[in-house]
């Protein structure tokens, strides 16, 4: 099983992670290592329990469950103590669980639950889209209280979830688009070009190029597409040689204009072949020149001044090695000192030394990187690829929307956790503390890992159960 | 349940999407691991603390087996600039018996990058140098008082005697320069800098060994990196015996007081240098320690250049200490023979007049020699360069050819740096600076004197003497005599001989012991010892004649040989004789006889810088 080997795997990365010089033993419970195994063998034990337990369960109580985890991070808002700003533990004696972790399940198994529902078509009625937003974001709303971001941002991951229930590609598409506006706009602030940022400069290209591809992709004979392009093209040729000689134009008047132009006569053309997809374009455009407006606002004035820091280093924009970017840089040291083989287990130097902060949790890819080397991480990667897939492959076989849905969530987490957490450790992404499925060290996400992937079997073991 | 195909597509979209994003990381991943080096370097110096572990320089003993140079150590005042904490500046500045001022540019010094390029707040620094034994008791009492300071020891240079700082020269900080042409220096490393201190900077300065600590993000030790199986230990520096006796090369410096010259002594048969002195000079222990700035600033300024070695890096005129070697080129070339005599009216008249004093008239080659007679070499070069058969330019080529090979005019490779060659012309040279008209056997008759356009080094005066002694051989003069556990450089147990019989040595000793029984060396005629010797008093654009004085003792088996030379002092009787004679009977003897306390006395005491040609401003 794809799980026991990440398991395993992850545990010897925790020894390796901590172990000290000071000799270490594997199992000495005192150590993270040994911890993590006493962790491994209880989530064994509760996935074994999930394994035992009957299948309808799960489908029967997701919504009391969602409701009692729910509480459970209500009242964990209140009672968990300071641990680094975020109050998102629950101290029980020697040992702390963070609910937010069992959030995902709960909120999958609901999730599920709400598609199963008799006659539950998303695109059927605009409320179907209400009702699954609510689940996702009650949590999100809690765990956000809590100063977690991090877990938060994971649940925004079931848009993977939602469209693949039905809804339009083109939510999907406007999401991705605003991800990488917002990190254009934001990373490339100088040099001007036009009076307006070179960022920004940028993005309205990106506006135009996407603009005319609908056009051209909506329109069947592509006149519109072509005419526009052709507005777009001249203009901005027109524009270019005016400024070569000197002329000063003001970029955003220019930008604003060509596609309020491009705008009006895509809707005289829509009033004229009455065709509504159109409308689709128009909005896409106006809509993404005022996410681009508001990317400044937001960046500048909602978002807190470490995560606008985080956010800055990640992007590569700011290089405070001994600051923020210090855990970046040195796991990158980390990771690219590991060379194709690796310098062997226990023997990196970098996390042996304690360079890289937090590798035991977060940055547990570190580990990996510098001592099983290119080879060992890619392999790590594969593994984890392999897993996604043959749980896609297994949700589509499920007979029922709960299970598909179910499955869907776990695949949609698992994407979400990997890809921050690896794009992080490589000086990727953003750092958005979140674990590294099966690898990190903590009791909470295994044991939320392994609730999540075990139910999920119970379920496809199940399958085979009613057809006999 | 119905089941939508259409949306099943969609798991390639999703399947698709993390496929997507585990290639881009794999890609990055390759980028660096698999082609970026910089990351791997990082890790090592991050982990890798490599702790240099410095040799002991070795030390320098004199012939005698006297120490002359040994270390004693000193304490830099170190700081972790991230680990400072709170601290008293003024009793900082009380422990430390600085001013808040020196304190403060110190401080600012050790920050400046141009200054201190390997500045870090996470390393160690280094905020004052070499504290003095006392400072830095005073200073270790207190140093818990002042978080992150911390004390290293080095060792400096210590010196027994005040003497002989052109020999030894002393050590200096590594400079940029330095660091670029040698890899073994790092910033802060000692280096040799003058004197065998540099010419015996490899041997003495030893290896130094490496300890590879592993340390931890906070900078803490965890301990030798493979229980130290990469670790090197040093190998301290080689000890160095000179040939230098460092009592007489002391004499002679005091001879030398209120003076500008040299003194070279030779032990003909070997070609150790027994003293090399030069004037004035400096106690080396100035170049040791805080005030080596200052020292070195002002002795740099100095306008009587006590930096400048004259012993080997003054290229004088050689005046009438180059006779013999004209006696011996005119022998070997069948110029003259022992009782060829030429006429000497009050000098050399032929068109133009050398002057020169009374004596007999006509003279031979061992008179000459005795009576120092000027005509008697102009007309042997006269003869030599008109030889009938030849041209001047191959007679005054082979001319110098003789003086090549006699030590003249390139240098002689003695181990110690800036040796100046002196200059000895050729036929090119007055073919190219008589440009146009022709020169002649007259037009360049002063250099058969050791005037004109003839320069020579102390040493190589020196060395003269020395071959004059050996009847017709030398070995390159050196100042080491021994390195401990190697051999010194075989090029000086090399015997040079030049192309001149030793019959014709014998009879320029002969002359030379003449000088001294009956001529111009009477002074250096000691009742027990039988001294040769040839005074020289070079003519010189600088002011009064430069007084020289070539000789060696006994004439029998030769102890030694020495060169004095002496700028603006007059007649070379006046100070190079008596001075060259008090070297001679303290080397051989130890001490001077009571009867020539008074000659002493008056060397000691003499002064003929204000004669010099040299202001102080």
């Amino acid at each position: 099983m794809l799980y026991l080997i990440l398991v395993t795997v992850g545990a010897i990365s925790i020894y390796a992670a901590s172990y000290d010089f000071d000799n270490a033993s594997l199992f000495d419970l005192n150590e993270f290592s040994g911890k993590q195994i006493l962790w491994i063998g209880l989530s064994l034990l509760v996935g074994l329990v999930i394994l035992l337990m009957d299948y309808r369960l799960f489908k029967i109580y997701a919504y009391p469950i969602y409701g009692i985890v729910l509480v459970i991070l209500l009242v964990t808002i209140f009672i968990a103590p300071n641990t680094k700003g975020s109050h998102s533990w629950l101290v029980f004696g020697p040992v702390s669980l963070q609910p937010a972790e069992f959030g995902k399940f709960a909120t999958a198994l609901c999730l599920a639950k709400l598609f199963d529902s008799y006659n539950f078509v998303l695109n059927q009625k605009i409320s179907n889209y209400f009702r699954a937003l609510i689940i996702i974001f009650l949590p999100i709303i809690l765990i956000l209280l809590q100063r977690e971001t991090g877990s938060a941002l994971v649940y925004i991951s079931f848009i993977f979830v939602l469209y693949r229930e039905g809804m339009s590609g083109l939510v999907l598409f406007s999401v991705l688009c605003a991800v990488t506006f917002f990190v254009v706009a934001v990373k490339f602030a100088d040099p001007l070009i036009l009076g307006i940022p070179m960022g920004e400069f940028t993005v309205f290209l990106l506006i135009m190029l996407i603009f005319v591809s609908m056009l051209l992709f909506y329109c069947k004979d592509g006149i519109i597409g072509r005419n526009v392009l052709f507005g777009f093209a001249g203009s901005g040729i027109i524009v270019a040689i005016l400024s070569f000689f000197g002329v000063e134009i003001n970029g955003l008047i220019y930008f604003l204009s060509i596609l309020g132009i491009g705008i009006i006569y895509t809707a005289i053309m829509m009033f004229r072949h009455r065709i509504a997809k159109y409308v689709i374009t128009i909005g896409f455009v106006s809509t993404s020149v005022m996410f681009l407006f508001s990317v400044n606002y937001v960046f500048g004035n909602v978002l807190e001044p470490h995560q606008q820091q985080r956010i800055k280093v990640a992007l590569g924009i700011e290089d405070n090695i001994m600051g923020a970017g210090y855990n970046v840089n040195q796991s990158k040291i980390a990771i690219g000192s590991g060379g194709i083989a690796g310098k062997g287990f226990l023997n990196g130097t970098q996390t042996k030394l304690k360079y890289v902060p937090e590798q035991h949790t977060d940055f547990i890819f570190c580990t990996i990187g510098e001592e099983e080397g290119f080879i060992g991480s890619v392999a790590v990667l594969l593994l984890f690829l392999g897993l996604i897939l043959r749980l896609i492959h297994l949700a589509e076989r499920q007979r029922t929307a709960f299970e598909r849905v179910y499955a869907y969530c776990v695949v949609s987490i698992l994407i979400f956790h990997l890809g921050i957490n690896v794009g992080m450790v490589i000086g990727l992404c953003p750092v958005i503390g979140i674990p590294l499925p099966f690898f990190s060290y903590g009791g909470s996400s295994l044991w939320g890992f392994t609730i999540l992937l075990f139910i999920l079997l119970r379920l496809d073991a199940a399958r085979k159960e009613r057809t006999d | 349940m119905r089941k939508d195909y259409n949306l099943e597509k969609r798991k390639y979209v999703i399947g698709g999407f993390i496929g997507i994003i585990v290639l881009i990381y794999i890609i990055r991943l390759f980028n660096l691991q698999v082609t970026n080096d910089k990351y791997k370097e990082s890790a090592d110096s991050n982990a890798f603390l490599r702790r240099i572990i410095y040799p002991s320089r070795g030390l320098i003993y004199d012939r005698n087996d006297k120490l002359v140079v040994f270390n004693k150590p000193a304490y830099d005042v170190m700081i972790i600039p991230k680990d400072v904490g709170e601290f008293d500046t003024i009793a900082l500045c009380k422990a430390l018996n600085l001013t808040k001022e020196q304190l403060m540019e110190k401080w600012a010094d050790m920050k400046n990058p141009k200054k201190n390029p390997g500045y870090s707040a996470y390393t160690p620094q280094k905020l004052i140098s070499q504290l003095s034994l006392e400072d830095y008791g005073k200073f270790q009492e207190k140093l818990n008082l002042f978080p992150g300071f911390f004390v290293q020891k080095r060792t400096v240079r210590n010196y027994a005697y005040p003497a002989g700082a052109n020999i030894l020269g002393n050590i200096r900080e590594v400079s940029t320069a330095d660091i670029d042409r040698d890899r073994y220096y790092r910033r802060g490393d000692y280096t040799g800098d003058l004197g065998i201190e540099k010419s015996y900077e490899i041997a003495l300065r030893g290896q130094k060994g490496i300890e590879i600590l592993m340390k931890d993000a906070y900078g803490r030790i965890k301990g030798k990196y493979e229980d130290g199986i990469y670790d090197v230990s040093p190998e301290s520096g080689k000890n160095l015996t000179l040939s230098v006796d460092i009592e007489l090369q002391q004499y002679g410096e005091s001879l030398m007081q209120g003076k500008i010259g040299a003194i070279v002594a030779i032990e003909p048969q070997t070609g150790e240098i027994l003293c090399l002195v030069t004037s004035p000079n400096y106690d080396p222990s100035l170049l040791v320690g805080k005030e080596r700035g200052k020292n070195y600033g002002a002795l740099v300024q100095d306008p009587y250049k006590p930096l400048f070695d004259r012993a080997l890096q003054g290229a004088y005129p050689p005046g009438s200490t180059f006779k013999p070697t004209q006696g011996l080129i005119l022998l070997q070339e069948g110029i003259v023979d022992l009782s060829t005599a030429y006429p000497c009216h009050h000098g050399y008249v032929n068109g133009l007049r050398v002057g020169c004093h009374g004596h007999a008239s006509p003279i031979t080659l061992k008179p000459a020699l005795q009576t120092s007679c000027n005509a008697y070499f102009c007309w042997g070069l006269k003869n030599m360069i008109d030889k009938s058969g030849t041209t001047s330019a191959s007679q005054l080529t082979k001319w110098k050819d003789y003086m090549v090979e006699m030590g003249y005019g390139y240098k002689l490779g003695v181990d110690l740096p800036h040796e100046s060659r002196g200059f000895i012309p050729n036929a090119d040279y007055y073919s190219s600076s008589f440009r146009g008209s022709n020169w002649t056997a007259n037009t360049i008759i002063s250099i058969s004197i050791g005037q004109g356009e003839v320069l020579a080094t102390p040493l190589q005066i020196a060395n003269l003497a020395a071959t004059v002694a050996n009847r017709g051989y030398f070995y390159t003069p050196h100042i080491v005599k021994a390195i401990a556990d190697s051999v010194i450089d075989p090029k000086y147990r090399e015997i040079h001989r030049p192309h001149i019989k030793e019959e014709y040595y014998e009879a320029v000793a002969e002359g030379m012991r003449m000088a001294v029984t009956g001529g111009t060396c009477r002074l250096a005629n000691l009742p027990d010892i039988e001294v040769c010797g040839k005074t020289g008093t070079a003519q010189n654009p600088h002011g009064r004649d430069h007084s020289a004085f070539i000789g060696f003792a006994p004439y029998q088996d030769p102890k030694i040989a020495v060169c004095v030379y002496v700028e603006n002092a007059g007649f070379g009787a006046a100070y190079g004789v008596p001075i060259g004679s008090l070297i001679i009977e303290k080397y051989l003897k130890g001490e001077i006889s009571p009867s020539r306390k008074g000659i002493e006395q008056r060397m000691l005491n003499s002064n003929t810088i204000e004669t010099s040609g040299v202001k102080k401003h």
